[in-house]
């Protein structure tokens, strides 16, 4: 192991990513509503970090915001220590080659009126400065790693089934080399039985090419089988942050309690010992955020502090992050209290 | 023994293609039970909603229609029921939620106004008597405030209130089968997970049937007590859904079970791959063809697959795969 390796590659601090609404403020005021709301995490090289949450909580704007995709506001994201979010020009087309983006949809993500070689080749064309030869024989070895053969090259994207469909955007995401793959739901269109085709394929390319992958969710069953580690996001604010094992065996935040233990399981065993935690409601309103713990309203052990004041995101032993006031350092659910 | 609610025998949907017909139901049948729970369960194309649809008698005019078999609920045969008939039945007797809350409710109409239409259509209530009771069934789904959201339009909703709104609807004149397809697919897992409790705790109360379409096996876990897979218009297993996800006797089934990661009480740090259903559903043209129609995807396939059809085997618990190898699984 050198030294390069046990560093992180990509290094997010204190990202925030705000929308321009237009309700809320009077004459001349303006009111925003805060997307990505001071979002801070790493991911190793060679790793995958999932982000996870429920719609609007903000994890597809983060990925967004990585990928430049969306302009952040605040912040830095650092891949490979160079923060990307202030390149310009040249620069940013060389860290665009090293930042590339699978998307969820792969019926609307591929350009219906190019062949499947040109959608694989587009990157090579825009970001890079190799010769004629040589980018056909990356498409061709794209193919190949993706599982698809060379005579469908040139067949249009129409002429291919959903999970083709994203072996292709798969493939079109390799072009250019890249150290960080994000995957923004990458399966969840598909059918359950090609989705282990994809989350197969993702794995195996990335022990082949040493990809690093920031793997966007809202299937928790798919996280625990494809990361490492992973960032829970409510509203804006990452709510926990920690390794596989820790988070699925002892979630610590009331909120991922509450999502774990509302997905639905085929193992008997579990069904039975999981208690369903409920969290009546809805979230609160996005553009005015009341001023404590966001998840107050919902959860169902929250006190008068909870409230008052925000809690900050912090470490509770052996890397296991979370924000909540009623954790301390035994790292005990606070839910624990409530049987 | 109490009858079955719902008798479906050797039902044949025909879909008409450019060329020629394909049938995308081929020979099903099963039993519904008074209060009983029942999933579909496969990747779609494989024929779960055209079911729902033919038991609704929805199949779409001119293209889709049942060529033979029978469908007999409470010892009336729907396939031979008029088009008037089945009016009073649907929504009625049997009732539906769609996938979608989004677009099946009317973007123009209050929530209220689309619950009470149903009440006074088929139980003939009067405008107001109306109006009360589809503020009581918001509450009975349990969406805060009943009485001034009953007058909100679909806009003003989350999706789970929305899917709720739905629910009320298919539930406001008590139904005795209630089919609900793909009802959560919509929806963030922890509003899935109030449906599904909402779902359970009216069953219980109303002592509805509950036919669900799903391609989730933890779903049908929660939700369902027996299961049918479908696919490609044929049932490939049918049992109680405990004794399948122990021991599915179909590859088909077995590959839904282990294609997909699950959650499991003891997560440890070693991970497997997944089991990959190689290729995809076939296409409709080679529907009805005698022979295993899973057999192009199947790691047991032999000889007879490729000949035949498979003929059911039964395992004397309520099990039935149709699957040549079903006694080696």
């Amino acid at each position: 192991m050198s030294e390069t390796e046990n560093k992180p590659l990509l290094d997010v601090e204190n990202l925030t990513v705000r929308f321009e609404v237009s309700r809320g403020g009077g004459w001349g005021k303006r009111s925003y509503l805060y997307a990505v709301d001071d979002v801070s995490f790493t991911v190793k090289r060679g790793e995958t970090l999932a982000v996870v949450g429920e719609s609007g909580s903000g994890k597809t704007t983060t990925a967004l915001a990585v990928a430049r995709l969306v302009p952040a506001y605040e912040g830095a994201v650092k891949v490979g220590g160079t923060d990307i979010l202030g390149l310009e020009g040249e620069a940013l087309r060389k860290a665009r080659q090293r930042v590339q983006f699978i998307f969820q949809d792969p019926y609307s993500s591929l350009n219906p009126r190019q062949r499947a070689e040109a959608i694989v080749r587009e990157p090579l064309d825009s970001l890079s400065t190799k010769s004629e030869a040589e980018k056909q024989e990356i498409v061709d070895r794209l193919f190949r790693a993706v599982g698809l053969r060379k005579e469908q090259q040139r067949l249009f994207p129409h002429q291919f089934s959903g999970g083709q469909r994203q072996r292709i955007g798969i493939a079109r995401a390799l072009a250019t080399q890249p150290e960080l793959i994000i995957c923004d739901e990458p399966v969840s269109a598909l059918d359950v039985a090609i989705q282990a085709q994809i989350l197969n394929l993702l794995r195996r390319l990335q022990a082949e090419f040493g990809l690093t992958y920031l793997f966007i969710s809202h299937d928790l069953g798919v996280v625990q089988h494809m990361c490492d580690s992973i960032a829970v996001m409510y509203m804006g604010k990452v709510v926990e942050h920690a390794d596989r094992l820790s988070l699925f065996n002892n979630p610590l935040h009331p909120y991922t309690a509450a999502l774990l233990s509302a997905v639905p399981s085929v193992d008997r065993a579990r069904r039975e010992a999981t208690r369903r935690i409920l969290i009546p409601g809805d979230p609160p309103d996005p553009v005015n955020m009341p001023k404590g713990c966001r998840f107050a309203s919902r959860c169902p052990v929250a006190e008068a502090r909870c409230r008052e004041s925000a809690p900050d995101l912090r470490d509770v032993g052996g890397g296991h992050r979370v924000a909540c006031h009623l954790v301390d350092e035994r790292a005990v659910s606070p839910l624990a209290a409530l049987t | 023994m109490t009858e079955p609610l719902l008798k479906v025998e050797n039902l044949r949907i025909e879909l008409k293609l450019r060329d020629g017909v394909a049938p995308v139901i081929d020979d099903l049948s099963f039993e519904l039970m008074p209060g009983e729970s029942l999933s579909f369960v496969g990747e779609s194309g494989c024929g779960k909603s055209m079911t729902a649809l033919a038991i609704m008698g929805l199949l779409p005019e001119g293209i889709g229609r049942i060529a033979s078999g029978k469908l007999i609920f409470d010892g009336e045969d729907l396939t031979t029921a008029s088009e008037a008939r089945l009016r009073q039945i649907r929504g009625n007797e049997i009732s539906m939620i769609f996938q979608e809350p989004m677009t099946s409710l009317n973007p123009v109409i209050t929530v209220g106004e689309q619950i009470a239409e149903v009440l006074r259509t088929h139980q003939g209530l009067s405008r107001k008597a109306a109006w009360d009771q589809a503020a009581e069934l918001l509450d009975a789904v349990r969406i805060p405030n009943p009485r001034s959201r009953v007058s909100d339009y679909p806009f003003q909703m989350s999706g789970g209130q929305r899917q709720r709104v739905m629910i009320a609807i298919a539930l406001a004149c008590k139904p005795k089968i209630l089919i609900a397809d793909e009802p959560t697919t919509a929806l963030d897992v922890t509003v899935q997970a109030q449906i599904f409790d909402l779902l359970r705790d009216l069953r219980a109360q109303t002592g509805t049937s509950i036919i669900m379409i799903t391609h989730d096996m933890g779903a049908v876990a929660e939700m369902a007590e027996r299961m049918i897979v479908m696919y490609a218009g044929r049932k490939a297993e049918i049992g109680p859904v405990d004794q399948i996800i122990d021991h599915a006797r179909h590859p088909y089934t077995q590959g839904l079970i282990s294609c997909v990661p699950h959650i499991m009480s003891d997560l440890t740090e070693t991970r497997e791959e997944l089991t990959e259903v190689p290729g995809i559903v076939p296409s409709l043209r080679e529907f009805g063809r005698d022979q295993c129609l899973f057999a192009s995807r199947c790691k047991y396939r032999s000889g007879e697959c490729l000949q035949h059809r498979p003929p059911a085997k039964g395992f004397g618990n309520g099990q039935i795969s149709d699957c040549w190898h079903a006694e080696a699984l």
